[in-house]
């Protein structure tokens, strides 16, 4: 990302979103809960037809933590290559939105207050030109 | 001081530095791709010492109970020989001593081998008809049970290696093995968890190992097994199943027959499907699938939206080498 994310600008302030969120605990509960809605949601379901489930899972964790603002190396370019080849199948703001929803219905499952949903549903969408190749 | 051991290798990590560090330093090419922990790109085993808890952080019980760990995140506390999985075992000679039918297509093949083996039943050996050709079978035996290590061989057309095992291979005679290896096993520690165990064909082999293992070690939570085939004559120890659940009130018992002739006591329809069916909420299960790879994908993707947690589906699907 081009520009300082909003993670690190509350870091300076509030202290780390992703420790307030719980850390690796809240994220490992989270990465089932996220992975079952995408893949019962129609709208996106079908780009993770024939994939391995397992490494899937794990790229949801890299992600779920990057969005909650917790360790992670991923560059603008690393997001962009990687779904460069959905993007050519059509991935679109449609599909990225669901996955939004997805992300903020498992928020709120795990009880996670307004405000935090909020702040980690801005760090994913930091994400979305980059992942829809724009 | 504190050294790490990489096949003929060793080093000696810089203060803070990683395994995935320290091996990059010394010109070991390990993949890798978050250096965050959560990919698992960059899983290892080790084979000597212990690696620390927080660097087998996310890993399924059976491959931390194993030693594998994360290297990018693995700050050794003790020296240790570390291995990519799979990797740390060499050949080793056995002899076959049974052959014994145990349906049409179905052999089991009882090797002692010469060194004995360390494993646990579910995981798989490679057999080898010759030091370029050799196919991985899945280990049905319990030590302390079980006199050999039982293999079930299943025939396949074409099959150069199972055509080999069905028609040449004699007791008495000398074959080469490489393993133990796999994650698909009973890891003790929770014997309360239910236990929801489905194969199709010869993927009986491993779930047998399983169960019994389970059940010997003084697993009380349900175990439930269901077993699946087109045909009835596609099963077997089918009598041996159902003494084993009348010994064990926790222990039950399902073939499937997914063709149309289904005979009195085996339930209609594919395995996954009769399992989902009568088990509909998997949530807090460990889930064990082996057999034709698209019963397993199937019964994956199912079992985890029916709640199974992603890290409790243990997956082994056979599949058939195209060179046959």
């Amino acid at each position: 990302m081009s520009k300082p994310s909003l993670a690190e600008w509350w870091v300076n302030r509030h202290g780390s979103l992703y420790t307030r969120l719980g850390g690796e605990p809240a994220v490992d509960a989270a990465v089932d809960i996220f992975y079952r809605k995408v893949l019962s949601d129609e709208r996106i379901n079908h780009f993770f037809e024939g994939l391995d489930m397992e490494k899937q899972a794990a790229k949801q964790k890299a992600f779920l933590t990057f969005a909650f603002g917790g360790p992670n190396n991923y560059t603008g370019a690393d997001m962009r290559t990687a779904h460069a080849r959905l993007v050519e199948a059509g991935l679109d703001d449609s599909h990225f939105d669901a996955v939004m929803e997805a992300l903020g219905a498992t928020m709120q499952e795990l009880n996670v207050p307004a405000n935090l949903i909020a702040e980690a549903a801005a760090i994913a969408e930091s994400t979305r030109n980059d992942v829809l190749g724009r | 001081m504190i050294t790490i051991r990489y096949g003929h290798q060793a080093f000696e990590p810089a203060p803070g530095e990683t395994v995935l560090e320290c091996l990059e330093r010394g010109g070991v090419p390990i993949h890798f791709s978050c250096r965050s922990g959560l990919c698992q790109t960059c899983l290892m085993q080790a084979t000597g010492g212990q690696p620390p808890a927080a660097a087998q952080a996310g890993l399924k019980d059976s491959l931390k109970l194993d030693g594998h760990f994360l290297a990018c995140i693995c700050h050794p506390t003790e020296s240790l020989e570390v291995a990519l999985p799979g990797e740390g075992k060499g050949a080793l000679a056995a002899t076959v001593r049974g052959l014994m039918r145990l349906n049409e297509d179905i052999l089991q093949v009882a090797l002692e081998c010469h060194d004995p083996i360390d494993y646990r039943p579910g995981q798989f050996i490679n057999l080898f008809r010759d030091p370029e050709l050799g196919r991985s079978y899945s280990i049905a035996s319990v030590p302390g049970a079980d006199d050999h290590l039982h293999l079930h061989v299943r025939r396949l057309p074409n099959g150069r290696v199972s055509g080999w095992i069905h028609d040449e291979l004699r007791t008495g005679q000398t074959v080469q093995v490489r393993g133990p290896a796999g994650n698909c096993f009973y890891v003790p520690g929770q014997p309360e968890q239910p236990l929801l165990l489905i194969g199709t064909g010869s993927g009986l082999a491993p779930l047998y190992g399983i169960v019994r293992d389970a059940l010997r070690r003084g697993h009380s939570g349900p175990v439930r097994l269901f077993h699946g085939s087109r045909q009835r004559d596609g099963l077997y120890l089918v009598e041996e199943l159902r003494e084993l659940a009348r010994q064990h009130s926790n222990f039950d018992y399902v073939p499937c027959i997914s063709g149309d002739d289904v005979p009195h006591g085996h339930a209609p329809g594919r395995a996954e499907a009769v399992a989902l069916q009568q088990v509909p909420g998997l949530k807090g299960w460990r889930i064990f699938l082996c057999g034709h790879p698209e019963m397993v994908k199937t019964a994956n993707r199912k079992a985890f939206l029916a709640g199974a947690s992603m890290k409790e589906i243990y997956a082994d699907a056979f599949h058939v080498n195209q060179a046959a």
